[in-house]
């Protein structure tokens, strides 16, 4: 069975790696799948996205709105149609 | 108790509001899910805000480092800025707000009006851009009283010492607790108190996601994580978009006659997309969200009117 292919919105700042597209397509049953899926076609965008095989202190990534870190982190799963959205760690809330 | 000296007397002790037509419906015979509203644009200068001020002033006070007629420096899109206003005023303080460009008029307005001074920081960055550069005018004026919210102890214990603990005295029963990411106060505090009264509560993030203007860092290192922020505190969290918030905040006015702000949309579309999950498992649910002010501030940006769409917060720090 292949794996599930989902939408990924990349954020400004990482666009210069998928030359400026702001939603690509990446493959895999995890969201480590799919960033080594976006390494593939996108060279050097996992790097940006990982230190030391971990989620990146400012990056956070949703699944459907939802924050991967208390999903399993790079071991959550994923389905066909998911969306993923990556976004720089702003202080941007309610203050 | 309705009587007090003083308007500073006056915070906290909002009131827990039933949504009993906005609960989902349960099957017959299935555990009730039941959403409630804490309303806190009923403190003294209308947002949950007033809680984390007050506290970091008499904080500040207590240890000495805030002295009469000193000039308090604060990074704000609005809320903490326009509670520091009217207690600064009221105690005979000087306030310094750095706030980014792209926020609603009545927010300025507002802090205008209890004489703060505003140093207005570029869009492009949101807030990020308005902790930086108060971060560079606080060490130009190191006589200046930084609060900084982000990383002020007394924010976490404001809500520890009183959200929390009035929410369980009122609900005992709470099983989830959603509130808004911002400074992450709300959220450490009162989610720390419920977690060590209850174990199983669950404490849940909605964070506003805005346009791409906001998250327009120079480089990825230059992103941001409050110091007060302990993810250890969270059980989930959720990102969400002005479109939902705007859905949200319209349907909290037209079914439950609420009239709130819109970051209080971001938290009640989390704590509803929640309260379906409940319901779809059979579980029964007490789900207590924040409202945390109301929607006067937000009226010239025209969401609340009937055609008014989410397209207008395009590009404006909207919570």
């Amino acid at each position: 069975m292949s794996n599930p292919t989902v939408e990924v919105r990349i954020p400004t700042i990482l666009r210069p790696y998928t030359k400026n597209e702001k939603l690509v397509s990446a493959d895999g049953a995890s969201l480590s799948e799919v960033i080594t899926s976006l390494n593939t076609n996108y060279p050097g965008l996992g790097e940006r996205l990982l230190e030391n095989g971990e989620l990146r202190r400012f990056i956070n990534i949703y699944i459907n709105d939802e924050d991967v870190r208390f999903m399993g982190s790079l071991s959550a799963t994923l389905k066909a149609g998911d969306s993923i959205t990556i976004l720089p760690a702003v202080a941007g809330g309610c203050m | 108790m309705t009587r007090y000296e003083s308007l500073e007397d006056s915070l906290g002790h909002t009131p827990l509001i039933g949504l009993p037509k906005l609960s989902p419906k349960t099957p017959a015979g299935a555990p009730r899910v039941r959403l409630w509203a804490k309303l806190e644009d009923r403190n003294p200068t209308g947002s949950i805000k007033d809680r984390t001020a007050i506290a970091m002033i008499d904080d500040a006070e207590k240890s000495g480092k805030l002295k009469p007629a000193a000039t308090i420096l604060e990074p704000t899109s609005g809320n903490t800025g326009i509670s520091l206003a009217m207690i600064a005023k009221v105690r005979g303080y000087k306030l310094v707000c750095v706030m980014p460009e792209n926020t609603s008029v009545e927010r300025r307005q507002l802090l205008e009006m209890w004489g703060a001074k505003i140093i207005y920081s570029p869009a492009a960055g949101g807030s990020n851009e308005a902790v930086r550069m108060a971060k560079e005018i606080s060490a130009q004026n190191p006589e200046w009283v930084f609060l900084y919210q982000y990383g002020n102890p007394a924010n976490t214990l404001a809500h520890y010492q009183t959200t929390g603990p009035e929410i369980w005295e009122d609900l005992p029963e709470i099983t989830h607790f959603v509130a808004g990411l911002g400074t992450t106060g709300t959220l450490m505090g009162a989610g720390k108190f419920l977690r060590e009264k209850n174990p199983e509560i669950a404490v849940i993030a909605a964070e506003p996601r805005y346009g791409e203007v906001v998250y327009g860092l120079r480089n990825l290192d230059a992103g941001f994580v409050p110091e007060l922020y302990d993810a250890s505190i969270l059980t989930r969290r959720f990102s969400v978009g002005a479109e939902d918030s705007v859905k949200r905040v319209k349907e909290l006015l037209e079914v439950e006659g609420i009239f709130a702000g819109i970051s209080t949309g971001a938290i009640l579309h989390a704590a509803i997309g929640v309260a379906g999950e409940c319901v779809a498992a059979g579980i029964g649910a007490e789900i207590v969200f924040i409202v945390c002010d109301a929607g006067w501030k937000y009226l010239s940006t025209g969401i609340y009117s009937n055609d008014g769409d989410a397209d207008v917060l395009e590009g404006q720090l909207w919570a």
